[in-house]
């Protein structure tokens, strides 16, 4: 591989990585400081993706779509945690699991029923409609540049709002000793309530902005979830900061997994295992530290 | 003491009569079947398909073609009524024998039809070989249900993953194109797309420079855009379909790609998204046994016929499902209503020559259609037929399939 595709590669890594971060930041959010395994967390993804394609056909931009589909999403997401949600809070990890998948079957079915089974497309907003030429051949779509560019300013964002205001240090207080935080007078009922309905806006945002580049199609939360998960196993989870790592180091091993030539003792692995190489990171994070790189030690 | 016996007698006798009521019962119950087995009833037909998930509308469209056929028919096959069975097998292979067992040996069809997924079809295919009920396979392209796990009693009426795409390899050459990459999701459509058109774009002098693979259902194809843009091939060569075809078409416009290098594929690359493209996939060439502009008869017919009962478009899905029903019919005009008479079905569905949408054709030595295949090219939102890339398309090669014959 020459230099050039070798900056190219590195750039595509970083920029799927950013991505990740982004989607995976809300469900390590929910789980790290609420202490809710949400598996809907994929559907909310895809909700976003449709939520950006039939708005977009409603108001005829997608700037607008965005602004309301983000209103709509945190709207949801506090009437989940006000109807279902803050019952799982005293239960065992397998009923949030249990009823969040329930979430899962219930999101595809109404998804199939409002908008159909369809493939559909979400047109790039023309002012990030150039490519930028890399190579004689290959050119980078502004709009990829621009989601990255999204996806850090939120990180930022959301270091700043759990590092440094009031509401953050609420939150992180309310993650370590929950009765304590109550027995102070902190309404923590209300702050696990925005806690969660930020976890799914980011979800839902993640899906608004990256569906001109992936297109709308069924199924496509389920594909995310996985890999949502492996980010937070491998970052540590309730660690936003280990996310962010963990889903840079993820992007660039699925990146490079599926292009660099590997052959140990006559023996292929790289690219044929390309779709193992995210798991078998995974793995041996797991065995040298099993809380992630930035979680909690166990 | 005698009251005592006398009730014990009671108990005893009507434990007696319930099972002389019960053995009869089941005697009755036996008889009907025996009667429909000799061509009294209707003929009982399991529709094996999936109804809900990604593949759900493709069901759907071919049980209402296959229905429509049917109709056309009178309603009958071979004079006698027919009754359905309906089977949602989910797309998921793990079920798939289990369901096709149930329709066998507890619904007791006389025919088994379906499916869409290859990962089901080899599940059906399985319980079709042992026990010998007739199967017809409306979809799944997998090629060794017509080649190496080829039975009497099993027919296609849609194609082999292969099929479409080997045309292509010849049409390749003709262009111009001398080296090519391909680029496909690694499991068994994809592997057997790539394969043929391999094989013919070889075979004609053409060479391939690298064979890329992805992780199905893997839709991050940037990494190995830039590994094309860097290996700089005169042809790229791929297989995607439904909402990764529609994301691959708007990557590799977005990486600057069309235009420069020859994208090539089978048509499923560009059917059902053109919608969800926005024109990134105007002027892509495609191979398929179908497409939009067949200006026969009997296709605007149909597409009309269609149109009117289901309010909706026919797709190549919705036409094998219709040439479906027209198979069954002629099996069953031969023998009139015959279920039983299996070896005389076989060899008129073996002979026929079916009157269909996409043209007419004949079944192979396998039971694969020996079809034509369509040259497209993306007009709008159509895939307008611009020629036929190659006639009478008998592939993969008939060695393959030992049935006895």
């Amino acid at each position: 591989m020459d230099f050039e595709t070798f900056l190219i590669q590195l750039l595509n890594g970083v920029q799927y990585g950013l991505l990740l971060f982004l989607v995976a930041s809300g469900l390590t959010l929910v789980f790290g400081i609420m202490g809710v395994i949400n598996i809907a967390h994929g559907s909310f993804y895809m909700i976003g993706a449709y939520l950006a394609w039939s708005l977009t056909e409603s108001f005829g931009n997608l700037w607008a779509a965005i602004a309301v589909g983000v209103m709509l999403s945190v709207l949801l997401g506090m009437v989940l945690e006000w109807l279902l949600i803050k019952k799982l809070y005293a239960r065992d990890h397998l009923y949030q699991v249990l009823l969040t998948y329930g979430l899962i079957l219930v999101f595809e079915e109404m998804r199939s029923v409002i908008w159909g089974d369809d493939v559909h497309g979400v047109d790039v907003p023309r002012i990030l409609g150039a490519s930028i030429p890399l190579t004689e051949t290959l050119s980078y779509p502004v709009v990829r540049l621009w989601i990255s560019a999204v996806c850090l300013v939120l990180a930022v964002a959301m270091y700043v709002l759990i590092r440094r205001t009031r509401i953050g240090m609420m939150i992180r207080a309310g993650a370590s000793n929950r009765e304590m935080v109550q027995s102070l007078g902190i309404n923590i009922q209300l702050v696990y309530r925005i806690v969660f309905a930020l976890g799914i806006a980011l979800a839902a945002f993640a899906g608004m902005i990256s569906a001109p580049v992936s297109s709308v199609f069924p199924g496509m939360g389920n594909q995310v979830l996985i890999i949502c998960f492996v980010v937070v196993v491998i970052g540590g989870i309730g660690s936003v900061k280990g996310a962010m790592v963990a889903a840079i180091l993820i992007g660039l091993v699925d990146t490079f997994g599926k292009v660099l030539h590997v052959e140990i003792a006559g023996v292929k692995l790289l690219p044929e295992l390309a779709g193992m190489t995210v798991y078998l990171l995974m793995a041996a994070v797991l065995v040298w530290r099993p809380e992630g790189i930035f979680g909690k030690r166990l | 003491m005698s009251e005592l016996r006398k009730l014990n007698s009671g108990r005893r006798k009507f434990l007696q009569d319930s099972a002389a009521v019960g053995g009869a019962a089941a005697l009755a119950g036996l008889v009907p079947s025996v009667a429909l087995a000799q061509g009294a009833g209707k003929i009982k037909i399991g529709l094996m398909l999936p109804y809900t998930g990604t593949f759900g509308q493709i069901g759907v469209g071919i049980t209402n073609a296959f229905k429509l056929a049917i109709q056309e028919n009178g309603g009958k096959l071979g004079g006698r009524d027919v009754e359905y069975v309906t089977v949602d097998d989910e797309s998921d292979p793990a079920k798939a024998a289990d369901n096709a067992n149930r329709l066998v040996n507890r619904d007791k069809v006389d025919v088994l039809m379906g499916t869409v997924h290859s990962g089901v079809q080899m599940g059906m295919v399985k319980i079709a070989r042992e026990s010998g009920v007739l199967a017809i396979i409306p979809n799944a392209g997998v090629g060794a249900a017509t080649a190496q796990l080829c039975a009497p009693n099993i027919f296609r009426t849609s194609f082999a993953n292969a099929q479409p795409a080997y045309p292509m390899g010849k049409i390749a050459v003709d262009k111009g194109i001398k080296n090519v990459v391909t680029l496909a999701w690694r499991y068994g459509a994809g592997e057997e797309s790539v394969a043929g058109f391999k094989d013919n774009f070889v075979k004609n002098g053409g060479k391939i420079v690298k064979e890329l693979w992805l992780p199905f259902p893997n839709v991050e194809f940037q990494a190995l855009l830039t590994e094309i843009a860097s290996l700089k091939p005169d042809g790229v060569f791929v297989f995607f379909a439904g909402g990764g075809a529609a994301k691959f078409l708007r990557d590799w416009q977005a990486a600057g790609l069309k235009g420069k290098i020859t994208l090539m594929g089978a048509g499923f690359l560009t059917d059902g998204v053109l919608e969800a493209v926005g024109g990134a996939a105007e002027g892509i060439e495609t191979t398929l046994h179908y497409g939009d502009g067949i200006e026969t008869p009997k296709n605007k017919a149909f597409r009309l016929a269609y149109a009117k009962s289901f309010k909706l478009q026919p797709d190549v899905y919705a036409m094998q499902g219709y040439d479906a029903g027209l198979l069954l019919i002629a099996g069953l005009k031969a023998v009139k209503g015959d279920i039983t008479k299996k070896k005389e079905i076989i060899a008129a569905m073996e002979k026929v020559e079916i009157d269909s949408p996409r043209g007419k054709w004949r079944m192979s030595a396998g039971h694969n259609p020996i079809q034509d295949i369509y040259l497209r090219k993306v007009v709008g939102l159509e895939n307008k037929v611009i020629g036929v890339a190659q006639r009478a398309l008998d592939y993969p090669p008939a060695s393959l399939c030992k049935m006895p014959r």
